[in-house]
């Protein structure tokens, strides 16, 4: 078997490690958060017979270790288990199950995400490339502190900012992102700019300056000088003398930034009302959904160890090293 | 004669250091005629790279061309914009530098690299490119022409790298390549033979060539003519023979006589440290097998081997920092613990090291009282006037004024770091200092001041010395025995005079003969003895 394939195979194996940890801490952590569910939903008419059975009907009466194997085992075959919400003493069930309710709000905030990264990220690769080939000069201090300020700015006021100007001064983009799945594809897009903008200011800021780092940093090694005195542009120097051997800093931050579109993105999808799954998470944690925010938390770190995988996998497929060992 | 192909005329060039420009180089002149080799020699400093990158129209970052000629095949390089330079770079002019380790790219195969300038302007296409590089290969001497170029840089040996990167200098057949010290971070074994490829590939193909170096007998083999820098002045200018057998300049003739140092090697029956049947490991890949040393007290012994050989491996043993897999350490009649951990404070006071770059052996931050105050706290708990009073002390035993006591490692120059590196190790007051390479960084002059307080401190002393290294001059310089290590294996100990007289074993001979000499002639010798080693061992014996 080919090293690097072994090495990759090791890294999934170790992924799937974390995540089985992760999910006993996500357990263990909202164990100890404190309140009830049963005696929130039933306020006053929680008498002690009451709760007892409706903990029991809810499955709560279990020793925790019983069922966090359930909840683990459930997750395994794909069954995130049934929502607390829409439960009551009344005895009429009209909960949902986990999977449905999660659904479609990570489909948006997956979109929301994909859109941004496809412009975000070609956007600062460029940035980062054309202001490490153009260091000091007029565009490089400009590209530099432009990004600097947009990443000193808290996200919701850069929103607030977007708002102001795009919506209301200006009104061409709507400020509420409100789509719904009979949406055709534009008018999702059309909705989703002011926050997609805003993400990107974020992000784009981040990964730019750590392309130009990544760049710099190798300006110094004796075979960009090489490059240099073999004649060679300094386009060239840069693109296929310095970027080869940049892309493990750079795609490590890409991945974070990806990551965070996906888990970080609450602030955002509150302050333009998008319906993602950063917004179900806050509300179930309201309402004690226990299935609701454990789901929610295991895919967060998924998404955290998936994109972290992947980005260890691009760093050793570009390092020559481990690609054609000796 | 007809009009040079270089012609460089009061070329004066700054550097920028102290926040202010200092002029480094200070107006030389150069000729250099169609396939002609001329040496450029000095020690550092003595600004023989930016005079060689100067021919290029090239100033490093920190560096600028200020006034003067530099007239490349009738153009004028001072007044050219940068981008007709750029054009000439690669294609006209060429440059193989110091290290190709570092040189060469290591996202990109060696053939990507060799035939990049080629196609990129349009000399060649790509298939005629390549074709041409494998036969530049083959004229280097690389093994498997036709294949290695699919290699990755990592892939091939410093000799082999250092060789490809001739082959992708010459690959857009230039007029004139400059060599930047191509072959001083070789071991001497393969530096012969790097040479040998060099010379042949530069006289086949008549290309004209500026042979860069700080080593004399290297430079003798290479080139017609030889230019002597100091201080970005030129010292003289004299066709090879000649300046061999008849410098006119005093600093050319101590460049020439440096190694004045005699010493009769000397051997005693009481030894402070021996190594019995030491095998030792980095995680499973062996690099000792069965090293069995012995260092007498109060003698020096020294460790010779190419890089690999198992010399560091070999102190590190010594130190603690690597516990062997088997054998024992014994110092002054006792087992030494393996384990750096293990060792009592007396023990680790009485084996100290000196370290090959005293530049980063020192904490910059630290003043010379400081670095050498700390041994005297840790080992002798003295602090206070006596403290200060021993600094002193140590300070003019190694002949440093006490007043560097205030100063900070980066207000030295490379043999004052290094002898204030000394100082520290004699704080601990050892009875075995290993020194790893310790003038290897220094230039000849300084190496000889080295030596010689080394020398006068064992006589006050009785202070033992393991010394390492690569350079057969320094261990005829300063050793009593000597060890030849290969591939992890000690070939032999024995004292100096021994170990220097024939008959060697074959890797020993080898070594020897490896050794660049001054004199015209000693490389196509080395080479044809080479030949005859390797014929009767039927292998290639190095690179």
């Amino acid at each position: 078997m080919h090293p690097v394939l072994k090495t990759v195979l090791a890294r999934l194996g170790l992924g799937l490690m974390t995540l089985f940890f992760v999910s006993v801490v996500i357990f263990l952590s909202i164990e100890m958060l404190p309140g009830d569910f049963t005696q929130a939903v039933l306020g006053q008419a929680a008498t002690e017979e009451t709760v007892t059975a409706f903990r029991r009907e809810l499955g709560l009466d279990q020793p925790a270790i019983t069922r966090y194997f359930d909840w683990i085992g459930g997750v395994a075959t794909g069954d995130f288990g049934t929502s607390f919400s829409g439960r009551a003493a009344s005895g009429v069930d009209r909960s949902r199950p986990v999977v449905a309710l999660i659904g479609p709000r990570l489909e948006n905030t997956l979109f929301l995400a994909g859109m941004t990264a496809v412009i975000a990220v070609p956007l600062a690769l460029f940035l980062g490339i054309t202001a490490a080939l153009w260091r000091n000069s007029i565009y490089d201090r400009i590209v530099s502190s432009t990004t600097l300020t947009t990443i000193s700015f808290p996200e919701f006021f850069v929103a607030y900012l977007l708002i102001l100007f795009f919506a209301s001064l200006w009104p061409v983009f709507p400020s509420l992102a409100n789509v719904s799945p009979q949406m055709d594809l534009w008018e999702r897009v059309y909705r989703c700019i002011l926050p997609s903008a805003t993400l990107m200011l974020v992000i784009v800021a981040h990964m730019m300056r750590m392309t130009r780092a990544a760049i710099i940093n190798l300006l110094a090694q004796p075979y960009i000088e090489m490059a240099r005195l073999k004649g060679l542009p300094a386009r060239t120097v840069i693109l296929r003398h310095a970027l080869p051997n940049a892309w493990a800093p750079i795609v490590n931050v890409i991945a974070f930034n990806l990551a965070y579109l996906v888990v970080g993105v609450v602030v955002v999808e509150v302050v333009f009302v998008y319906p993602g799954i950063g917004q179900l998470m806050v509300d179930a944690v309201t309402t004690r959904d226990i299935p609701v925010v454990q789901a929610c938390a295991l895919i967060f770190a998924a998404t955290y160890i998936l994109l972290n995988l992947f980005a260890d996998i691009i760093s050793i497929i570009t390092n020559p090293r481990l690609l054609h060992p000796r | 004669m007809s009009e040079p192909l270089l012609k460089m005329r009061d070329v004066r060039i700054d550097g920028f250091t102290d926040e202010r420009w200092h002029e480094i180089i200070k107006g030389v002149d150069l000729d250099l005629h169609h396939g002609e080799v001329l040496g450029l020699i000095g020690e550092s400093g003595a600004g023989k790279s930016t005079l060689g990158l100067a021919a290029m129209g090239f100033a490093r970052p920190g560096c600028r061309l200020t006034s003067g000629e530099i007239v490349f095949d009738g153009m004028d390089l001072m007044a050219m914009s940068e981008r007709r330079k750029q054009k000439l770079r690669g294609t006209r002019i060429a440059y193989v530098a110091q290290s190709a380790a570092a040189a060469f790219n290591p996202a990109h195969t060696l053939l990507k690299q060799t035939t990049e300038v080629a196609v990129r302007t349009g000399v060649m296409g790509q298939k005629e490119a390549e074709e041409y590089a494998r036969e530049l290969y083959a004229a280097m001497d690389l093994p498997n022409p036709r294949t290695i170029g699919e290699r990755f840089p990592h892939q091939v040996s410093g000799g082999q790298l250092q060789r490809a990167m001739t082959a992708m200098a010459m690959c857009a057949k230039p007029d004139l390549i400059v060599f930047d010290e191509p072959t001083t971070a070789l071991d001497v074994t393969t530096q012969v033979n790097v040479l040998a490829a060099m010379r042949k590939a530069v006289k086949d193909y008549n290309t004209a060539a500026i042979y860069i170096t700080h080593d004399l007998a290297v430079v003798a083999q290479m080139a017609d003519r030889i230019k002597v820098l100091r201080f970005g002045e030129e010292v003289e200018e004299q066709p090879t023979a000649q300046m061999l057998s008849d410098p006119k300049e005093d600093y050319t003739r101590s460049l020439w006589a440096v190694r004045g140092i005699e010493k009769p090697g000397e051997s005693g029956p009481d030894k402070i440290l021996e190594l019995k049947k030491i095998t030792a490991a980095y995680g499973t890949t062996p690099v000792l097998t069965k090293v069995n040393i012995a260092v007498p007290r109060g003698k020096t012994v020294a460790l010779v081997g190419e890089s690999g050989s198992g010399k560091s491996t070999t102190a590190r043993v010594v130190t603690g920092l690597l516990p062997p897999v088997s054998g024992q350490v014994i110092f002054d009649g006792a087992p030494l613990p393996p384990e750096l951990k293990n060792r009592s404070k007396d023990q680790l006071q009485k084996i100290q090291m000196i370290y090959q770059m005293a530049d980063t052996a020192m904490n910059p931050k630290q003043s010379v009282g400081e670095i050498i105050g700390r041994p005297l706290r840790f080992y002798h708990g003295m602090s206070g006037t006596a403290q200060r009073e021993r600094i002193a002390e140590l300070l003019e035993m190694i002949e440093l004024d006490p007043s560097f006591a205030d100063r900070l490692p980066g207000e030295l120059s490379g043999g004052q770091k290094q002898r204030v590196c000394i100082a520290r190790a004699l704080a601990a007051e050892p009875e075995l200092i290993i020194c790893d390479e310790v003038t290897s960084a220094l230039d000849q002059i300084v190496q000889e001041g080295i030596l010689k307080l080394l020398l006068r401190l064992q006589k006050e002393l009785g202070v033992s010395y393991i010394f390492i290294t690569h350079d057969i001059e320094t261990v005829r310089a300063i050793a009593d025995e000597v060890v030849v290590m290969y591939q992890g294996e000690v070939v032999e100990q024995g004292l100096k005079e021994e170990i220097f007289a024939p008959p060697h074993p074959d890797y020993t001979e080898l070594l020897l003969s490896s050794v660049p000499q001054m004199e015209a002639g000693w490389l196509d010798r080395a080479i044809a003895e080479r030949r005859e080693l390797v014929d009767s061992r039927g292998e290639v014996a190095t690179d």
